[in-house]
Parts: C-alpha cells; sequence; structure tokens
C-alpha cells in the first residue's frame, strides 16, 4: 500500500484551517492532514507524528510563524515548510527565506491561484528523501536559464545573491531581459551570470516587457564563459604581485565609494589569515568578532531566537557591524556620521568584496 | 488546577520570547527586570553575562562600544553600557511586532 504523506497546517484561523483542510484532502497523493491553532499544539504534533510538510502562518499570538520556522529548522531539518500568510510585505518573504523555508504564499494568492498551489505542494511532498535531490543547489545559474530556455517556457527568474536582486524575462525560451543593480540589458545579465550563489523565485510570465535582449541564449552564454575564463587567467605577463596589488586597489577604492573606515574578512580559524583593508588592528579586532559571532550564534540556539541576522555595536567615533556569511566573517567598520541604513550598505560593500 | 497540569504537561517545550528590560551589574548579578517573572532566570543572566563578555572583549580589543545590538531571526536585544554593567532591552521581532525600519 502506497504510503499516505502527512500535512500539518498550523493557522490560529479556525475557518481557514477548516478551509484549507478541505482543500489539501483532495491532493492527487491524497495526504494526511493533520491541524494545529498555535505553535505549542504544532510542536506537539510534530514531535509524535512524521509529517512530511508544516503549513505556517505567520501572524499568530504568543508565538507566531517566524519563531516556530525558526525552531522547526533546527529539530526537523528533513521536514519540508511552507508559509501561507496575508501579510504581503517583503520584508516578511525573505525573512521566511532566510529561516530556509521552501515556499512562501499570500493566502488571496493561493484562494486566486489554487491549482498552482496544489501543484507546488505535491512536488514538495513528492520530493525524494535522497539528500542530494532536494533543492537545486548543485546546479549553477548558467544550468537554471538553459533549463528554462531549453523547456521552452515564459516566466520572469528572481534571483537574489544577498542583497543584490537581478530578474531575468524569459519568454517562449527566449531570454527577453535582465536587469541587476540599475542596469539592464547585456551588462546586466553579464553580471548575474557571474555570480557564484544565490536563490532564485520562479514568478510568472510578464509577456509585455520591453525587449532589450535580441542575442540567442547559447551565444550569450559563451560570450559569458569566455569573460569569466578571462577574468580568471589573466594575461600570463601579469605577475601574482601585479594582480594582488591591483585587487587591494581595487578594494581600497571600493571602501572609499562607500564611505566605511575598515573592512576585516575572517575565515574560520586555522583556514587563512584575515584580510584587512583601513585598519591596523587587525588581530585584536579578528579574535573579538570570531568570538562574539559564537557567543551570539549560541544564545540564539539557547533563547530559541531563531538565526543570528546582525551583531552591531558603536560608540562616539564610529558603528562596527559583524556579518556571518556562509564561509567567513565580515568585521565592517564605519565613521559614525555614515548616517542610516549601515547594514544594507555593509551587506552590498561585503557582497561587492568577492565578486 | 495544578493537579490537572501535571497530567497534560506538553511535551514539547517552546519558550515564549522575552519582552522588557533587565539591568546587570558588573559580575553579571540582575539589579532590575521588567521581564515576565515566568520567564526562566537563568536565560536572563545568560544574556546579561554574554553581553558583558562582548563589552569587555571589545575593550580588550582597543575598540570600547557603548552599545551593542544582537538582531536574531525573532528577538532584538540591545544593550548599554552602564558603569560597568549594562542595561539590555529585549524586543521580540515577530509578525506581530516587526522589525522597526
Amino acid at each position: 500500500m502506497e504510503k499516505r504523506h502527512k500535512i500539518l497546517i498550523l493557522d490560529d484561523d479556525a475557518d481557514w484551517l477548516t478551509l484549507s483542510k478541505e482543500m489539501l484532502a483532495a491532493l492527487p497523493s491524497r495526504p494526511e492532514i493533520l491541524t494545529a491553532n498555535n505553535g505549542k499544539r504544532a510542536l506537539s504534533l510534530l514531535e509524535s507524528e512524521p509529517v512530511r510538510l508544516l503549513i505556517c502562518d505567520l501572524k499568530m499570538p504568543r508565538i507566531d510563524g517566524l519563531q516556530i520556522l525558526s525552531i522547526v529548522r533546527r529539530r526537523y531539518p528533513e521536514l519540508r515548510t511552507v508559509v501561507l500568510s496575508s501579510l504581503e510585505d517583503e520584508e516578511f518573504r525573505s525573512r521566511a527565506y532566510a529561516l530556509g523555508v521552501d515556499l512562501f504564499w499570500i493566502k488571496i494568492e493561493m484562494q486566486r491561484n489554487s491549482k498552482l498551489f496544489i501543484e507546488c505542494l505535491e512536488s514538495l511532498l513528492g520530493r525524494d528523501d535522497e539528500p542530494g535531490f532536494r533543492g537545486i543547489q548543485s546546479k549553477s545559474l548558467m544550468d537554471i536559464i538553459q533549463m528554462e530556455c531549453l523547456s521552452r517556457s515564459s516566466s520572469v527568474l528572481r534571483i537574489t545573491r544577498g542583497p543584490l536582486v537581478a530578474r531575468l524575462w524569459i519568454q517562449n525560451g527566449e531570454l527577453h531581459d535582465a536587469e541587476a543593480e540599475g542596469v539592464r540589458g547585456e551588462p546586466a545579465f553579464r553580471r548575474i551570470i557571474s555570480w557564484k550563489s544565490g536563490t532564485f523565485e520562479n514568478l510568472p510570465a510578464e509577456p509585455q516587457r520591453e525587449r532589450t535582449i535580441t542575442k540567442p541564449i547559447n551565444a550569450l552564454l559563451l560570450e559569458s564563459v569566455q569573460d569569466m575564463d578571462e577574468a580568471a587567467n589573466p594575461v600570463a605577463t601579469d605577475s601574482l604581485e601585479e594582480s594582488a596589488h591591483r585587487k587591494t586597489v581595487w578594494k581600497l577604492a571600493l571602501l572609499t565609494r562607500e564611505g566605511a573606515e575598515f573592512v576585516i574578512s575572517i575565515p574560520p580559524e586555522g583556514l587563512g589569515e584575515p584580510e584587512a583593508i583601513g585598519t591596523q588592528n587587525v588581530t585584536q579586532l579578528t579574535a573579538w568578532t570570531r568570538h562574539a559571532a559564537a557567543i551570539t550564534r549560541r544564545l540564539g540556539e539557547r533563547l530559541e531566537a531563531g538565526p543570528v541576522l546582525q551583531v552591531a555595536g558603536q560608540n562616539m567615533e564610529r558603528h562596527v557591524l559583524v556579518l556571518d556569511r556562509e564561509d567567513r566573517l565580515f568585521l565592517v567598520g564605519w565613521p559614525s556620521e555614515a548616517g542610516d541604513n549601515l547594514l544594507e550598505k555593509s551587506r552590498k560593500l561585503v557582497a561587492s568584496w568577492d565578486s | 488546577m495544578g493537579f490537572l497540569k501535571r497530567f497534560f504537561r506538553g511535551r514539547a517545550g517552546v519558550q515564549q520570547l522575552p519582552t522588557g528590560t533587565i539591568t546587570v551589574d558588573r559580575n553579571g548579578h540582575i539589579l532590575s527586570s521588567t521581564v515576565a517573572s515566568a520567564y526562566p532566570r537563568p536565560l536572563l543572566l545568560d544574556i546579561g553575562r554574554d553581553v558583558l563578555v562582548l563589552f569587555r572583549e571589545a575593550r580588550t580589543a582597543q575598540m570600547p562600544l557603548t552599545e551593542i545590538s544582537l538582531q536574531f531571526g525573532s528577538l532584538h536585544i540591545t544593550a548599554r553600557e552602564l558603569r560597568g554593567g549594562a542595561v539590555i532591552f529585549l524586543v521580540p521581532q515577530t509578525a506581530l511586532h516587526p522589525t522597526p525600519n
């Protein structure tokens, strides 16, 4: 007998629970539907039942969806998670994705486009248990674009790399437009294709979008690969010292342009030396940054407060921010008069640092 | 009523996020607190101790700080140095209390 998956719906609205239960019970794979109207009940069910998929509301009294998601992400890493909320704020979407949810849907969109929603859920339920097949982590952006074009699909790919957001408009398998960091067309496409990692979302097609790219996708990809090869393998006469010097000058210029005081890029202990520009006090600041990141991570786990998004400090002269990237930490120092939005500015600075 | 709770206590423990302000002295002792008394005191002591360590080590690193802010997925902690101790503000960042922009 075929195994029936279990779906748990968490929402404080009883009417919505009933409605969703009826709708999901009609899924082609006939899953068993469990419901909970508060976080505690949901966690109890997750402990006692082998749930495959959690559908979670965000705005709930006492313990809300974001806290539940941060808990289940740690306790049940294999659990698929979907946020179904009426909050249309983009910030909640990015915070939910930062917590590792598989899908984020607005309730009203789900009602309007229930067929697509059902297909998405079926796809999540149907995915194999093998860790290597979840998501598309092993595919490069080039692979994803090629897949979209080969399947002659029409869609908008929204690609996010930290604070940087880009879009690619694909119509009937042809690339029509690209947009990234205020640039459009081919230059934007080249910029996007050089990104080594990130996340992407498939949005509905926008056939009305003005076409700025006319080259075939394969020609564009080939040119981009050549550009990247040339950048990775500079001409033989360029010595290593000259290359390092040029890199340092470029980073210094970046620092000055953004108005930051200093940046220290810190690899994990034992995996290389920190790289600093704008400060001589590298050893002590590196030690503080590493310890601050470790202490904060531990504290977040004990309080069950979710992942660390930011560690910041300030005194009369400057602001400092610790950013935890996948492979290293960054400490960015700003003069106290640097203004607002330092987190966003630091993220952009760090994203450009590596590219 | 407590009798029933013995039998029907939920197995899955989830802690509500702390809301309020605590003041700690230079040794990490809590001097005052507006956090609900039901919130576990050891966790408040952990917060105070960790914040003091961050301030102390920043001074050692020749980067004395007067304010530290720790932003988690669902909680924002802001600490201001206070004569060797600290006053610490705990603000949940939930869908009901979104991050102030």
